[in-house]
């Protein structure tokens, strides 16, 4: 019992010696999957499991896994060793009110058995359809049509009416024109450009200057710069801009 | 072939899915019932006879016609068309239990299977295999799952009966109960 014990403690942290048969747990779908396996595989009698050596099996088949992902089968561990616990409990000889321990146990391995030869079934089943091809047409979920407008002329009144009379009055901006020049600049621009070839953004637009002013400059070099009559530089965001003429475009 | 076996043919060339007798008996008003069997018969008795790279397959309530297996692994190869992926063991048990005794709950298969279920149930309900088909009672009023006409569709069955019943299932590891 302690020996078994120690070994169960020891899940996650001992390797397992190199004499150890170490099983890929991802092949079975389950603690009673396992089970049943050791049980076919030794070779027991499902009715009378002897269930020290079975327990013992089972916890050394588990060592292998991660703990968070063994919850499954660490309740299955558990539930073995008490059921040996119980197994070793002193009876009296005769006792009629005695039930085996083990009863629950073979009542759910005998209910999966039973599931997994259902699944033998389906596995089979579906293979053989997996084999075959249907047509790969799927048609596209067609929308319905659309159903006719059913309106008549009082109701569409009705309801202008009533859209109008909900309708705030609109409320009016009043803007004052104020024209942007860009030729304008652009004649400046290239007048500075002409004495000194290389200009700053902030020799072009003077400190006091309006918006449409400065909004007439940056629209202007723009142009220019589309037209590639000038170059323009940044170095970082929202540094100075540098204006240069392109003498690449002059000399073309 | 008849004309009405030509129609049903050109019906079930037309569909991507089984079409079920009655439908198919619906394309032609004046087929009876007996009529619409015997031209599938025909139609049938065509592709086998006169060899045929399809069948004609009842399957998932309906009928369809299928590539024959022998060429599924050729069309694979030149990647015409793919198998749908394989199920995992995790899905099949769960998919066993609740085509036996849907309509089932969640708890029910965690108890039978051992293990929890909650993101296989997901994913079946998302391959639309399985669906909620009611609550249960007691505590939380919890969902019931049964399987769809996909699932018959998916193993190629024709119906839910189609499966061996319970009690013909052979256990390996019966023996006769021995009194404890």
């Amino acid at each position: 019992m302690s020996e078994t014990v120690m070994e169960f403690t020891g899940v996650t942290s001992d390797a397992p010696s190199s004499s150890t048969f170490v099983v890929e747990l991802a092949e079975f779908s389950g603690p009673l999957d396992l089970l049943l396996t050791l049980i076919r595989e030794e070779q027991l009698d499902i009715y009378d499991i002897p269930i020290a050596r079975v327990a013992a099996q089972f916890v050394l088949r588990i060592r292998t896994l991660e703990l968070n992902e063994a919850a499954d089968y660490l309740e299955m561990a558990a539930r073995l060793l008490r059921i040996k616990a119980q197994m070793l409990l002193p009876r009296a000889d005769g006792a009629e009110d005695w039930e085996d321990p083990r009863a629950e146990l073979v009542r759910r391995l005998l209910e999966y058995q039973q599931m997994r030869e259902v699944v033998d079934v389906l596995e089979r089943a579906g293979e053989d359809r997996r084999s075959r091809f249907a047509r790969a047409y799927l048609p596209q979920a067609a929308a319905p049509p659309e159903a006719p407008l059913a309106l008549s002329l009082s109701e569409l009144l009705a309801a202008v009416d009533r859209i109008l009379r909900v309708t705030k009055a609109p409320s009016v901006h009043e803007l004052i024109p104020r024209a942007v020049d860009v030729p304008g600049a652009i004649t400046i621009i290239k007048a500075i450009l002409a004495l000194r070839a290389r200009a700053m953004w902030t020799d072009l637009v003077k400190r006091d200057a309006e918006p449409w002013q400065i909004l007439s400059t940056l629209l202007g070099i723009l142009e220019m710069a589309k037209l590639g009559e000038c170059r323009v530089q940044q170095d970082s965001p929202f540094a100075n801009v540098e204006i240069t003429s392109d003498t690449a475009s002059e000399a073309a | 072939m008849t004309p009405l076996a030509k129609l049903l043919e050109a019906a079930l060339f037309a569909s991507a899915r089984p079409i079920p007798s009655e439908e198919l008996a619906s394309l032609d008003t004046d087929a009876s019932k007996a009529a619409v069997a015997a031209a599938l018969d025909e139609i049938r008795e065509h592709y086998d006879v006169d060899g045929h790279g399809v069948e004609l397959v009842e399957i998932g309530g309906g009928w369809q016609i299928l590539t024959r297996a022998e060429y599924t692994e050729a069309i694979e190869r030149a990647q015409l068309a793919s198998r749908p992926a394989r199920l995992s063991a995790a899905a099949l048990e769960t998919l066993a239990l609740i085509a036996y005794r849907q309509p089932l709950g969640r708890a029910e298969i965690e108890e039978i299977r051992g293990v929890s279920v909650g993101s296989v149930l997901k994913s079946l309900h998302e391959r639309g295999l399985i669906d909620v088909v009611g609550r249960g009672e007691g505590m939380g009023r919890p969902l019931l799952y049964g399987t769809t006409p996909m699932f018959l569709e998916y193993f190629a069955l024709r119906h839910l009966e189609e499966l061996p019943r319970a009690d013909e299932l052979a256990v390996a590891l019966r023996a006769e109960p021995r009194p404890l």
